[in-house]
């Protein structure tokens, strides 16, 4: 049996069980979200004992050489004993200081951080609630920029984004913590063309990376794909073509899968980004954010068409897990 | 005598040699269902140890933990054409890279005795 020590009370682990589970099953409250070590959310601190590697897998060194390690993929082997403590150092103050809509189900979510805050375009951060509910989001906007910039889809019955669609009003507090991730551009080649492709909410880490490669000089092609069921699903059209008519590099493809017009492209978003690749798309960079499957399948079929896998960034935007849901890791 | 993995550059041939042929497996019809996994990344890092092994680099593994590793897949159906289909992606991948003809051969070679171990036989 592995045990685990938390605020001065131990907790027994049952076999094979993780952190996370073992912690939520005795009334810990930690956070989390996806339980499949992909959100950040249950990130948590070894103070003494060591993790197993599978426990550190995505985090930063520096995370790693420091003791962190994320509760929901961190199976102790039989007969360990684990001190943890919670990741709240890692959280800065934030303020929530203005809410706009987007589109008929997507608000941009702009915060205030109170501490030094330092991310790439297109990392993705976890915002904690008061009460400890944890999700994850893409930052849409740029370090330069002096708030943070969210887009939040509003998912059917979902608590943190039901809760920034309906309750949130401008000066509520919360914490921020990361960044994590590394979609995001990074100077050096700026001839190489660059593929960006997201669904739904994935255009957030996209509309930063666009924008970061752009101001960076960035030279080469980079084609920007967002899709959506329908019209009603995209947004920041405009502002995309605005910006691609600024720049001639930059070639923006809205896509639906029905109801498109003579405005908006309807197709499926995948055989359309593959149907615009060359035979061999040699020194091409891919960003690829949104709906688990559509990034994932996506992942597959450009590593197969010959991009190497350090060339491909992607995010899958998993969503939260119940406690009964599939163990980590399961596909 | 050194071995093939020195012969052919060690370490960093292996990594380009990982994803030319993690590709023919991912894109072969016959086999790429044992080796869909959500994360790609864990899942090279497996082909590398694979290509480590059979070209004679530093590889902890023995015929036992051949046999245990493989053992879930034999159940799901490994058989020998498989086995016979991943050899081959392993001798074009090998060739395409270049790798003379003699020591392509010592490759085939290891591989072949681990035919036994990976099929569970
Ligand atoms: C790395 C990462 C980045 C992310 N970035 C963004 C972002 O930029 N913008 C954004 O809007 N979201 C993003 N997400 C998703 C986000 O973290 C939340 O999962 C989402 O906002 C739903 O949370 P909720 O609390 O509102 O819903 P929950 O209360 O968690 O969910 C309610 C119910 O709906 C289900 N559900 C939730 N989402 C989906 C879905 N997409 N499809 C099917 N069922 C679902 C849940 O399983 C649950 O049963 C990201 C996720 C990850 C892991
Ligand atoms: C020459 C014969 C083979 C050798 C020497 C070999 C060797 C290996 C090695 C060293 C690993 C890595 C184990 C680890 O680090 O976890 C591995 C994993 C794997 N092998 Fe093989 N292999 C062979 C044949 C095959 C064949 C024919 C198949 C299927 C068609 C196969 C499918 C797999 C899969 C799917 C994994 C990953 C297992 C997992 O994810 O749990 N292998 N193999
Ligand atoms: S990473 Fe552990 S809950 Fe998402």
């Amino acid at each position: 049996m592995a045990k685990v020590r938390h605020e001065s009370a131990w907790y027994p682990l049952e076999p094979g069980e993780t952190v996370l589970d073992g912690l939520l099953r005795q009334g810990v409250h930690v956070p989390h979200a996806c339980r499949a070590g992909a959100c950040q959310s249950c990130l948590m601190r070894a103070t003494s004992g060591a993790v197993p590697e599978a426990a550190q897998v995505g985090l930063k060194d520096t995370l790693k050489a420091r003791g962190y390690f994320l509760a929901c993929a961190c199976r102790p082997q039989a007969g360990t004993a684990l001190e943890v403590a919670g990741a709240s150092e890692l959280r800065v103050p934030a303020r929530i200081v203005d809410l706009e809509s987007l589109s008929g189900d997507v608000v941009a979510v702009r915060l205030e951080v109170e501490a030094p805050f330092d991310y790439r375009a297109g990392q993705y951060v976890t915002v904690v609630r008061e009460d400890g509910l944890a999700r994850s989001y893409s930052l849409a906007s740029l370090p330069r920029e002096d708030r943070l910039e969210l887009h939040v889809r509003l998912v059917p019955g979902g608590a943190m984004s039901g809760w920034f669609a309906r309750d949130v009003r401008p000066g509520e507090r919360v914490h921020v913590q990361g960044p994590a991730g590394d979609c995001f551009y990074v100077p050096g080649q700026p001839e190489a063309p660059l593929l960006l492709a997201g669904t739904g909410t994935g255009l957030a880490p996209l509309y930063g990376i666009v924008r970061d490669a752009l101001e960076a000089g960035h030279t080469g092609p980079i084609h920007l794909f967002h899709g959506a069921l329908e019209p009603r699903g995209l947004y920041l059209v405009d502002a995309l073509r605005a910006l691609a008519a600024r720049h001639p590099n930059l070639h923006y493809r809205p896509l639906v899968l029905a109801g498109g017009d003579g405005d908006v492209e309807e197709g499926p978003l995948e055989a359309r980004i593959l149907a615009s690749l060359p035979k061999r798309p040699v020194g091409w960079r891919a960003f690829l954010c949104g709906n688990p499957e559509a990034v994932l399948s996506l992942r597959k079929k450009l590593f197969l068409t010959g991009f190497s896998l350090k060339d491909i960034h992607a995010d899958a935007f998993l969503p939260s897990t119940p406690r009964a849901g599939p163990v980590a890791g399961a596909a | 005598m050194s071995s093939v993995y020195e012969r052919i550059g060690g370490e960093p041939a292996m990594a380009a040699a990982v994803e030319v042929f993690y590709r023919k497996v991912l894109g072969d019809d016959r086999i790429n269902h044992f080796f869909e996994d959500v994360d790609m990344e864990r899942q090279a890092a497996k082909q590398k140890a694979f290509l480590t092994m059979v070209c004679g680099g530093p590889s902890n593994y023995s015929g036992k933990d051949m046999r245990a590793g493989h053992k879930h897949l034999v159940e799901r159906g490994l058989n020998a054409t498989h086995f016979d289909a991943v050899v081959g992606h392993l001798k074009e991948t090998l060739e395409e890279l270049g790798v003379p003809a003699e020591l392509v051969g010592q490759v085939m070679a290891v591989a072949e005795g681990a035919r036994a171990d990976v099929l569970n036989r």
